[in-house]
């Protein structure tokens, strides 16, 4: 795949550790993801890629290391990680929609709760800005196919509508990377193929993706790379070519036996 | 006449001299009381939730957190019959407004219950709530804002409401440090009457009206607040397209 970029990774990962009291769920983590790129993560349970995606938007506080994203070191005690996140959106496997606001609602809520101050500077009304937001809204709506759902509230969705809306309410803050959270892991069987048609979509745009998933279909023709993360490290790194077909590391080999 | 002698007995407590206004001056002070303790007593109460439940979620506020454990504890500890003599007679011992001092009291001791119920009212929201409103990049304070505290109030209505009734009843105890609320009126009328039976009845039904009353307001504000998306047949506004 072309970068576009000059050259600098949009993130910079180095030698991230966390540890849960005598723990160590990850053990010196490094990795540059560049811009576009399309990193798929996997590895068994408790090999801490949850842990390691979740680090990456500071939900959980590394313990130690560095990750420069958009040339800031986000684990800076100093710096405002809220600023940082409105460029990293986020799926997650639970889908965690706002169960007391309506899918549009959803959509909107984050745009206009941070971007309204500037939109008043800027001389635009409430209201303006709010239509604004709608416009926004209902076009990303559209795109995921759900422009008829706009007015329900998130209970009354199947999962695989829940998760689309979830990554539509991510896009609408025109991020810079997605981090998805094994996005399709609490899906029936039969919803996962909607989500995952709508990743690769996102993924032909352009869009920088990290993907913590156990769906190695994806990984084989979405994924630029593909990490194995096993005991808190990432124990191989490859193309998906070579990563499914010819792995180096015997726990890998195992681990795509007992799967495949 | 056995009714006869009732009604002299009624006419006697409540009739005779203009006694009724008494019970309403009571009662007067007894709503009084406990409305500007239900004011004090929800503001402590949900400020020390917040503050436990951010305390917990985020590690910050660590402080206030741990005087909101030692408030909780000693005054769900404690008899509000002392809470009540200590702030009277000791506290605010040359104040002579008693009102005030009941008023504050119950706030006081009612914002430690508040406060516990406000707090499973918080924990009953998702984590997940918090985490996606973080991620987009909310602050902990917008995100408590729009996502949970509408939440935790949905859920923790019921025995809110119930805390409120509760405390109207709770507060005839200032009667004991001699404020005039509706439940010390029956002794007050008895030492002139010699007679208990009406003014206690009266005294009671009274409790009870405004316990009912209370019940059915708080119901219908319940029904309000609490309806989930669900029961809107899952369309904002019930607008059905």
């Amino acid at each position: 795949m072309e970068n576009t970029n000059n050259g600098a990774p949009l993130i910079q990962v180095r030698n991230l550790k966390k540890a849960f009291g005598e723990l160590n769920v990850l053990d010196g983590v490094s990795i540059d993801i560049k811009k576009g790129e399309r990193v798929v993560v996997i590895g068994p349970s408790g090999s801490g890629k949850s842990t390691f995606l979740r680090c990456l938007n500071c939900l959980e506080s590394a313990t130690g290391g560095e990750i420069i994203f958009q040339g800031t070191n986000l684990l800076d005690p100093k710096v405002n990680i809220n600023l940082h996140r409105q460029h990293m959106g986020m799926v997650f496997q639970q889908f965690n929609l706002f169960n007391n606001k309506s899918v549009i609602e959803n959509i909107m809520l984050a745009p206009m709760t941070i971007y309204g101050k500037k939109a008043k500077q800027e001389g635009k009304s409430k209201k303006e800005f709010e239509a604004e937001c709608r416009e926004n809204a209902i076009s990303l709506l559209r795109r995921i196919g759900l422009e008829d759902k706009a007015d329900v509230y998130p209970s009354t969705l199947s999962g695989g509508q829940k998760q689309r809306v979830a990554i539509a309410r991510a896009l609408a803050m025109n991020p810079e990377v997605m981090l998805f959270d094994e996005p399709t892991s609490a899906l029936d069987p039969e919803m996962v193929g909607e989500v995952l048609e709508l990743m690769k979509e996102l993924a032909q745009e352009g869009m920088t993706m990290v993907v913590v998933t156990h769906e190695m279909g994806f990984a084989r023709e979405v994924a630029d790379r593909v990490l194995f993360m096993c005991d808190g490290v990432i124990a191989e790194e490859a193309e998906p070519e070579k990563f499914f077909t010819s792995p180096e590391n015997p726990r890998l080999r195992q681990f795509l036996q007992s799967i495949l | 006449m056995f009714f006869e002698n009732l009604w002299k007995r009624f006419a006697r407590a409540f009739i005779e001299q203009n006694r009724w206004q008494m019970y309403l001056e009571g009662l007067g002070n007894t709503l009084l009381i406990a409305l500007i303790a239900t004011v004090i007593g929800t503001t402590i109460g949900v400020i020390f939730a917040m503050t436990k439940y951010i305390n917990r979620k985020t590690g910050k506020l660590k402080i206030l957190s741990k005087i909101a454990d030692v408030y909780i504890t000693i005054i769900r500890g404690t008899p509000v019959v002392l809470q009540l003599m200590i702030l009277y007679f000791i506290v605010f011992s040359g104040w002579d407004n008693g009102i005030m001092i009941g008023a504050i009291t119950f706030g006081i001791n009612s914002g430690a219950y508040v406060a516990e119920i406000a707090r499973a009212g918080f924990e009953s929201v998702d984590d997940g709530q918090m985490e996606a409103g973080r991620s987009l990049g909310m602050s902990t304070a917008q995100t408590m804002w729009h996502i949970i505290i509408p939440q935790a109030v949905r859920n923790c209505l019921p025995p809110l409401f119930n805390e409120f009734i509760t405390l109207v009843k709770e507060t005839a105890i200032v009667g004991y440090v001699g404020i005039m609320d509706l439940g010390k009126i029956p002794g007050l009328i008895q030492s002139r009457t010699f007679d208990y039976l009406f003014p206690l009845l009266i005294a009671a039904i009274l409790y009870l009206a405004v316990v009912m009353v209370l019940t059915k307001i708080l119901h219908i504000l319940e029904k309000r607040f609490s309806k989930t998306d669900r029961d809107r047949g899952g369309v904002k506004n019930g607008k059905h397209k």
